[in-house]
């Protein structure tokens, strides 16, 4: 954690390292539970000792939609909960397969992609 | 503490206006109106409303624009907004403060005029780590839950189909409710999708609507001239704002203000004689079924079978029709509350309109009236009961 708060906060931090084509999230030293999204504080009890490690990239989809859009708005888009290999849950799209095919369960590995403009977390089929 | 509010406060008056369609007017004009409407159903003049609660999506500072628009100098107010629990957590305001001498009299009030307004207004702010993916909110955090209460408890589209087949049940017996018609479970599923597994006919409507309701204390609530309806429990509680921060997206906050307004009560699931949750979306009258107790964890969809909750079934359920078939006019717990209120009237004698053949339940003497906010996020659920549960 920073101790000067004119220094960029955690989601300042986030979206800088996924500027730089990195996935990164917070770690407790202490405790050593992994955080997303990014905060000042673990949620529930309140450790400050927040590092910030690589994600793994590697997830598991725990709930998914397809939104459904007129093809000429863009079409048919997914919209899925990815449980992280480290514990939290973040949501984001999974791509490289039809967005009414992804499936709970899957397995899903994460890339720096683009969302709503800008460089974002997205995921992708797990090989193997 | 809790126990000593226990039935300390009743609704003696309510109203709606507006609902449906309301051309011409204003959120605030709608929300005044009902207003009106209910302190002249509670025989009690204006003037002598000194605790007005109520939040919109169209008021920043809703009691404040409220209180300004009726001319009114409130002693106690609140705007909090949790969503469309709102009325519910207001109600539980209301009764502490009439309770500690703060008020007399408390309205508890909302407006929209979204439908005619241009269509579903949010009152909320881009959500942070998700507005990037586009989720259509609300649709799309209730269809992500949905989606996995599917899969964890084996649930069908058609399970979801027979929430909305039971509302329309209802509402065509309610000439109050703004969808009227036959309605198939294969017609609910054959609707067009919106957001997988969600069609359509999973989703409540866009409506104008206002509603009110007053409150006093006990003492007070005999004078009037409609039977006093008394808040027997209430209780709260959220845990997330965002979809993606839901602890668990099968089981809602509602498991733990249910059994807490069920203890304040004094009373449980099974002595309910009609049961309004806030249905949003039909996965919500599953997931409300379940954690408020009436039936367990991921076997909603059997206690649903057969019309156990649509007219002439087992128990009662949004017997207005609920926000997928009488009004939702973008919060709609107001609505909530004042059917369950409406039924204990009802059964005592009193006029609340026609209905056809069980529309109003025989000897309703407790409802529970349970308001959801946000994305399955905020939670409140009171409970309330004619003079004699007391």
């Amino acid at each position: 954690m920073s101790d000067d708060t004119r220094d960029p906060g955690p989601e300042a931090r986030f979206r800088a390292y996924l500027a730089e084509g990195r996935f990164m999230i917070q770690r407790s030293a202490s405790t050593g539970m992994h955080v997303f999204y990014p905060r000042v504080a673990v949620p529930g009890s309140g450790e400050t000792d927040l590092d910030w490690v690589e994600a793994s990239g590697r997830g598991t989809v725990h709930a998914t939609t397809c939104n459904r859009r007129r093809p000429e708005q863009g079409g048919d888009y997914n919209v899925a909960l990815i449980d992280l290999a480290e514990g939290p849950r973040m949501m984001a799209r999974v791509e490289g397969i039809a967005p009414d095919a992804v499936r709970i369960g899957m397995a899903v590995e994460a890339r720096i992609g683009e969302a709503d403009g800008a460089p974002a977390v997205v995921f992708v089929p797990a090989e193997g | 503490m809790a126990q000593s509010l226990r039935g300390s406060a009743a609704c003696v008056g309510l109203a709606t206006a507006g609902v449906g369609e309301a051309p011409g007017r204003n959120a605030m004009e709608l929300m005044a109106e009902a207003v009106i409407g209910a302190l002249a159903d509670a025989a009690i003049p204006l003037a002598a409303v000194d605790g007005l609660f109520a939040a919109t999506a169209f008021h920043s500072m809703a009691a404040m624009s409220l209180a300004e628009h009726l001319g009114i100098r409130p002693a106690f107010s609140d705007g909090s907004n949790i969503g469309g629990a709102s009325g519910m957590a207001h109600a539980l305001l209301a009764a502490m403060a009439l309770e500690a001498g703060q008020i007399d009299v408390a309205v508890i009030a909302y407006g929209s005029n979204q439908r005619t307004a241009g269509g579903f207004r949010s009152v909320s702010e881009p959500m942070p780590f998700e507005a990037e993916y586009g989720p259509r909110n609300p649709i799309t955090a209730y269809a992500l839950a949905a989606s996995r209460y599917m899969h964890e408890f084996g649930a069908t589209r058609e399970d979801l189909a027979a929430v909305a087949v039971a509302a329309r049940a209802w509402a065509n017996l309610n000439p109050e409710a703004v969808m009227q018609g036959p309605l198939t479970v294969a017609e609910v599923t054959g609707a067009r999708m919106i957001s997988d597994p969600l069609g359509k006919l999973d989703c409540c409507l866009v409506t104008d609507g206002a509603a009110a309701f007053v409150m006093t204390r006990a003492d007070r609530a005999r004078d009037c001239p409609h039977l006093p309806v008394h808040l027997l429990g209430a209780a709260t509680e959220h845990h997330h704002r965002m979809i993606s921060a839901m602890p668990s997206l099968t089981t809602t906050a509602a498991a733990a203000s249910g059994p807490r307004a069920f203890a304040m009560a004094g009373y449980g699931p099974a002595e309910m004689d009609t049961v309004q949750v806030y249905d949003a979306f039909t996965i919500n009258t599953l997931l409300f079924l379940e954690d408020l107790g009436f039936c367990a964890k991921g076997e909603a969809k059997d206690f649903i079978g057969g019309g156990h909750i649509a007219p002439g079934g087992g128990l009662p359920v949004n017997t207005n029709g609920g926000g997928l078939s009488a009004v939702h006019p973008g919060m709609y717990g107001h609505f909530v509350t004042i059917e369950a209120i409406r039924q204990i009237r009802a059964a005592a004698g009193g006029a609340e309109g026609p209905r056809g053949e069980g529309g109003w339940i025989p000897s309703a003497r407790l409802s529970l009236a349970h308001g959801n906010g946000g994305v399955l996020a905020s939670q409140a659920t009171t409970v309330w009961g004619h003079p004699d549960t007391l």
